[in-house]
């Protein structure tokens, strides 16, 4: 019972750093919000017997993609405050609905969710393999698209960035 | 021997990039003779049936593939089209550097789109429809122009939406099924306990697929993507590409996966009704002719879309029929706007009006295509439209059977105006109104006689094909 308390309270305050991270008109703000709400992931990774994936989240997500956001936003400017305020004012008007759907379909699920006949399965912890052996043994089709898609980001990065220089 | 259709094509990637001259120069030869080699065998597959060979590196590599006759009619489609866009790039890209570039990134696609097809786990075939969008992006901006950009970046942003959608789908499919292999989902499908999660990875799932299918309203992207591509680019796209990692999985699941209820089947059939007359609607107002045949795209995916909503096994042949014709015809058709393009440098209806009838060529295959598209007998896509509509029919689906069937006479009305505007009559105006006037090669005359053929052949030789292609299809309906 703790334990589903403490993943409820987790779950709750991963979606409401998501929602800060996309609702927030600053993008540095909005970096810390996409760090904050991997390292909640990597908790809840972590809790649900899932370390490997939980450091990969925590040293990529929540690290190395920070750094590569915040190298990028370094080289935008600053608008004015004015700007600012219309532009956030702006923003409400246009994603109002977000909130209301999330609402609803928090509900909807809620509803669901408290039926006597409904189980979790979210809380089951991970079983059997390990991550490293089940990519290893089981995902070799998997790992040979990784390699693929590797070779295509590689064409991309000449394609877009190397030949335009020319 | 089934991983040997996503293995040589990798194989070949790697030995195109060695240090080495000849190779690079002979690589449009190379991957044109590969394709060769995959069309052929998904067609000599009823003589020599080679799937039943053991796997060669079975030992060393696990893979689940399966092959069925659904898989069959898609490798034949991949490798006619992807053969017909290399012949299209050979004419139509100039630098030698973009060139040997698309025929690295149409191979990276031709795998992600092998594999697709072969798989039988739902995280591979993410993992696979991932590849063939990553190589479609830069695809599309291989010509890096404001243009080609803007369609990427609206296309990247719109496949970004699709991919949670999909991710979102695949976690709840796990949650329920314990496993991601399709017979797994399948009987998951029979588990009253799990019937809510799975309601919603369904519906995560078929929001993704809408999207990368470019199904109305879900088709924000195809207009620009199609429009900015290079021909070569905008063949592949609009005649397998899309096709293959959002309607062709669509018809996996709905074939032999998903278990369609009555509420899902409405929303399937109102989807497609829309897609078709919101196409068909929308091509009838455009002035360019790729853009026009982009909404025309949308509206045959339709139809597709209209057939797996009624959901019987006669209607699931008829889209797989359709899917195949429309991959044919609809490349016919932006071979042919290349070969205008190429001719008087633009792609818009009103300077090219008058211009065409110095093209007899361009003019009697794109006819043949026009003619396929709209439903006209005896043409293939009279057939395959006829058998949606049979389907509709005797499901008792009357009005979608009629919108189907009006949407006909609506593209006949924009492709003849088209048609009309372009080929049939003379302009008062000279040529050299237009910018860089050149000559088309025969290469690409060639890819739009044998794709004329094809649409003619498949239609003429249709009494022959129900009981050897059509019909077994059905098989792969649970």
């Amino acid at each position: 019972m703790v334990n589903m308390t403490i993943n409820l309270i987790l779950l709750f305050a991963l979606i409401l750093v998501a929602l800060w991270t996309v609702m927030t008109i600053r993008l540095i703000r909005s970096i810390v919000g996409l760090a904050l709400t991997s390292a909640i992931l990597s908790v809840i990774m972590y809790r649900l017997h899932s370390p490997l994936a939980a450091v990969f989240e925590l040293s990529v997500c929540s690290g190395l993609i920070s750094v590569i956001f915040v190298t990028t936003v370094s080289f935008t400017q600053r608008i004015s405050k004015e700007k600012l305020r219309i532009r956030r004012k702006e923003r409400l008007l246009k994603f109002w609905y977000l909130p209301v759907i999330l609402i609803a379909t928090a509900v909807m699920l809620c509803q669901h969710l408290l039926t006597p006949q409904f189980t979790l399965p979210l809380l089951v912890p991970a079983q059997g393999l390990g991550v490293r052996d089940l990519l290893w043994s089981c995902r070799h089709l998997d790992l040979l698209g990784q390699v693929v898609m590797l070779l295509a980001g590689a064409f991309g990065v000449v394609i877009l960035f190397k030949e335009s220089r020319k | 021997m089934l991983s040997l259709f996503i293995l040589i094509p990798l194989l070949l990637l790697f030995i195109l990039n060695l240090p080495v001259k000849f190779i690079r120069q002979g690589a449009f030869g190379l991957v044109g003779l590969l394709l060769s080699v995959q069309i052929l065998a998904a067609l000599l597959h009823s003589l020599f049936p080679w799937s039943a060979f053991p796997e060669i590196l079975g030992s060393f590599f696990i893979f689940s593939l399966a092959v069925d006759n659904l898989t069959l009619v898609m490798l034949l489609t991949i490798g006619t089209v992807a053969l017909v866009s290399l012949i299209v790039a050979a004419s139509t890209i100039g630098q030698e550097r973009l060139r040997f570039y698309f025929v690295n990134l149409l191979l990276i696609c031709v795998i992600g789109m092998n594999a697709i097809v072969l798989v039988r786990d739902i995280f591979s075939l993410y993992v696979f429809i991932e590849i063939v969008s990553v190589s479609s992006f830069i695809l599309i901006a291989l010509e890096r122009n404001k243009s080609a950009i803007e369609g990427t970046f609206k296309y990247l942003m719109l496949s970004a939406m699709a991919t949670v959608f999909i991710l979102s789908g695949i976690a709840c499919f796990l949650l329920a099924a314990g496993d991601l292999s399709f017979v797994s989902i399948h009987s998951a499908f029979y588990d009253p306990a799990a019937s809510f999660i799975l309601k919603v990875a369904a519906s995560l799932f078929l929001c993704g697929l809408f999207i990368k299918a470019g199904v109305a309203p879900f088709h924000g992207w195809v207009m620009d993507a199609y429009l900015a591509s290079p021909a070569s680019v905008s063949v592949l796209l609009a005649g397998v590409a899309t096709k293959i990692s959002g309607v062709y999985v669509l018809l996996r699941l709905f074939g032999s996966v998903f278990i369609v209820n009555a509420p899902l089947q409405n929303i399937i059939l109102f989807a497609g009704a829309f897609s078709i007359v919101l196409g068909a609607l929308a091509a009838l107002t455009q002035d360019d002719l790729k853009r026009m045949l982009a909404y025309s795209s949308i509206s045959q995916i339709g139809y597709i879309i209209l057939a797996l909503g009624c959901a019987t096994p006669l209607a699931f042949a008829g889209a797989v029929f359709h899917f195949f014709n429309h991959a044919i015809f609809k490349s016919l058709l932006f071979v042919n706007a290349a070969a205008l393009e190429k001719r008087f440098g633009s792609t818009d209806m009103n300077k090219l009006a008058g211009q065409g009838y110095k093209m007899p060529v361009t003019g009697i295959t794109s006819l043949m295509g026009v003619l396929s598209t709209a439903g006209i007998p005896p043409l293939s896509g009279f057939w395959s439209k006829l058998i949606i509509i049979l389907a509709l029919f005797s499901s008792g689906r009357f009005v979608y059977a009629g919108i189907a069937l009006l949407a006909s006479v609506l593209t006949l009305a924009y492709f003849l105006v088209f048609q009309r505007r372009i080929f049939f009559c003379k302009s008062e105006l000279q040529e050299p109104a237009l910018e860089n006037p050149g000559k088309i090669s025969r290469a690409l005359g060639f890819s739009e006689i044998s794709l004329a053929i094809i649409t003619v052949v498949t239609g003429a030789v249709f009494v022959f094909m129900p009981g050897n292609w059509i019909m077994p299809l059905k098989g792969i309906f649970w």
